[in-house]
């Protein structure tokens, strides 16, 4: 039979070993709140920019090919299904890359009526994208680094939350807009 | 929006961080937000008015040097008050790697956190053993910021995960617009940076020196900065010493007007750099730039397309592009135009509304900063009544 100081160090060992499960339950609980926010920041940019992209490829300003190209792109990006997605996005950016391959087109796009406001947009929209991406995948990866252990796994501290998975798309700005040296508003 | 911004060291010691910091708030206070600077300072220093002070910094020794740092319980009560009391959209700490008031923020607040990652240093033991308890806390931030690619890289190197980049912001037309000094003209080199400082290369640029002078007479070298002038010139020939003007420390507007004189500005650095604000701030003011070939220089001279390269710590190969440059005006004038465009993407213009998209990235639809909430050991275990 232990003797009562064998029971109390008993009784504060699993009492730390509460405190400690506990406490990275609650780690994990922020982190997936923290993934679920820039889940969302990174859904609302990339819609941002298939809307722009969308606007601009009907107002006229590109010409026909450009238009339907620029069209087809964002209408697809929007209307892809969940598992689609990363190839629908990344097939929009190469179509933004290709349409404003040249400073000369985002020129004529900004000398048009309202032109400027919608260069400007855009810009600022594909330069997001990448930016809420890095912080969406930033924060995937603490929580896989964190469900990884053993303790996390064995005790299924994660609950239900399904694994964590990164957004991986070909989010390259078109340098024409992207490039901040020419003295371009932002 | 309202803004928190945490300052890692001391505001009234000079430095980079600081100066970023002072630009950044003041920038965003002009664009109409609401802005406030925790940052440790004696309680007799005056502050600007966006500026709380955290309390006094202790010196400790850490990693080499003698680090001012907060901590303790009064800081940790400090920092919970500001973070209450500012019901901030988002907080904006810097170096939080660092034992450092932006560390404590980090750990004694919730909700949407930027933080911006300055240095690229090597990681250190004490780094390596705090890292199961950096760890939690660095989970916070929701959206980091790497001041290059360089210090982008280590930064992912060594804690993982992934950071933005959006360089430090320059105020260009407060360089470009600056009014240069006669006395300062006419074959003049500039150098700006602590002189007893062997990181910043003032020795390099003296053992090149000589070289310089001997295949283009009359050319000076000016030198603004803190230390021994004796000793910095000791290596020279004594009858070149009379080349050397120092100016010592030197104003803001000073240096902006130094840098608009010189015909050629030389950034000798050995290391230890991670951004290099002070050849955005010479492009800004038109000076071609000279620099050694660090990665992170490299970068911010666009490769060697913006301004000059040369091997690190090689004396002879800063002579020999000096003294091109020196005999060439026409190469000089292509590095001024080329560097005049080039800056535009470090202005705060730009810069700024890079920093905002972070900020408003994390905090759409987030709910506000406010002080975590340690969770009391009962309630843990379900025994609290509530």
């Amino acid at each position: 039979m232990p003797d009562l100081t064998t029971w109390i160090l008993i009784a504060v060992a699993v009492l730390l070993i509460g405190v400690y499960l506990s406490w990275t339950a609650g780690r994990l609980d922020r982190l997936h709140a923290r993934i679920d926010a820039a889940k969302a920041a990174l859904d609302a940019q990339l819609l941002r920019r298939a809307s722009i992209a969308q606007e601009l490829a009907t107002a006229g300003l590109l010409d026909p090919a450009a238009s339907i190209v620029l069209y087809q792109a964002a209408h697809d990006a929007r209307q892809a299904e969940e598992d689609q997605r990363e190839v629908a996005e990344s097939e929009l950016s190469q179509a933004l890359r290709a349409v404003f391959d040249e400073s000369a087109q985002v020129d004529a796009v900004r000398a048009a009526p309202g032109g400027e406001d919608a260069a400007v947009e855009l810009a600022g929209a594909v330069r997001r994208v990448p930016m809420a991406r890095r912080f969406h995948n930033d924060a995937v990866r603490a929580a896989r680094a964190l469900r990884r252990h053993r303790t996390v796994r064995w005790l299924r501290l994660a609950g239900y939350a399904p694994f964590p998975l990164a957004f991986e798309m070909d989010d390259e700005p078109p340098p024409a807009l992207a490039d901040r040296g020419n003295g371009a508003p932002q | 929006m309202r803004i928190g911004i945490v300052c890692p060291y001391s505001w009234d010691v000079p430095g980079g961080v600081q100066f970023h910091i002072r630009d950044l708030a003041q920038h965003l206070i002009r664009l109409g937000h609401e802005v406030s600077v925790l940052a440790p300072s004696d309680d007799e220093t005056p502050l600007p008015p966006y500026v709380v002070s955290a309390g006094r910094a202790v010196p400790v020794p850490y990693n080499g040097s003698v680090a001012r740092l907060n901590f303790g319980f009064l800081s940790a009560a400090r920092v919970r008050r500001w973070v209450h009391d500012g019901r901030f959209d988002v907080l904006h700490i810097h170096e939080p790697a660092t034992p450092s008031l932006a560390l404590l923020t980090c750990w004694a607040a919730q909700g949407p956190i930027v933080a911006t990652f300055h240095t690229s240093n090597p990681r250190s033991r004490a780094m390596i053993a705090a890292y199961p308890i950096l760890q939690p806390a660095l989970e916070k931030i929701s959206a980091r910021i790497a001041v290059s690619e360089y210090a982008r890289r280590t930064l992912v190197e060594h804690l993982g995960g992934d950071a933005v980049v959006i360089p430090n912001g320059v105020d260009v037309d407060f360089f470009a617009g600056a009014e240069p000094k006669a006395e300062w003209q006419g074959g003049t080199i500039g150098f700006i940076g602590r002189i007893d400082e062997p990181r910043k290369g003032l020795p390099v640029l003296m053992k090149a020196l000589p070289r310089i002078l001997e295949e283009r007479p009359g050319t000076r070298l000016l030198v603004a900065g803190r230390g021994d002038e004796k000793e910095a010139v000791e290596s020279l020939p004594v009858r070149m010493r009379g080349q050397v003007e120092f100016l010592g420390m030197i104003s803001d507007e000073d240096k902006a007007r130094m840098l608009r004189s010189v015909d050629l500005y030389v950034a000798p650095n050995t290391g230890g750099e991670s951004f290099g604000i002070i050849l955005v701030e010479a492009m800004s003011s038109g000076a071609p730039v000279l620099a050694s070939d660090l990665d992170a220089f490299a970068q911010v001279l666009d490769g060697g397309e913006a301004g000059e390269l040369f091997a690190n710590e090689d004396a002879d190969a800063l002579a020999d592009a000096a003294v091109q440059l020196l005999g060439d005006p026409e190469r000089r004038e292509q590095l001024r135009a080329y560097g005049s465009r080039h800056v535009r993407r470090f202005d705060w213009s730009t810069v700024g509304a890079d920093v905002l998209a972070v900020y408003e990235t994390v905090a759409d639809g987030a709910a506000s900063v406010a002080p975590d909430e340690r969770i009391g050991l009962r309630a843990r275990l379900g025994f609290a009544r509530d």
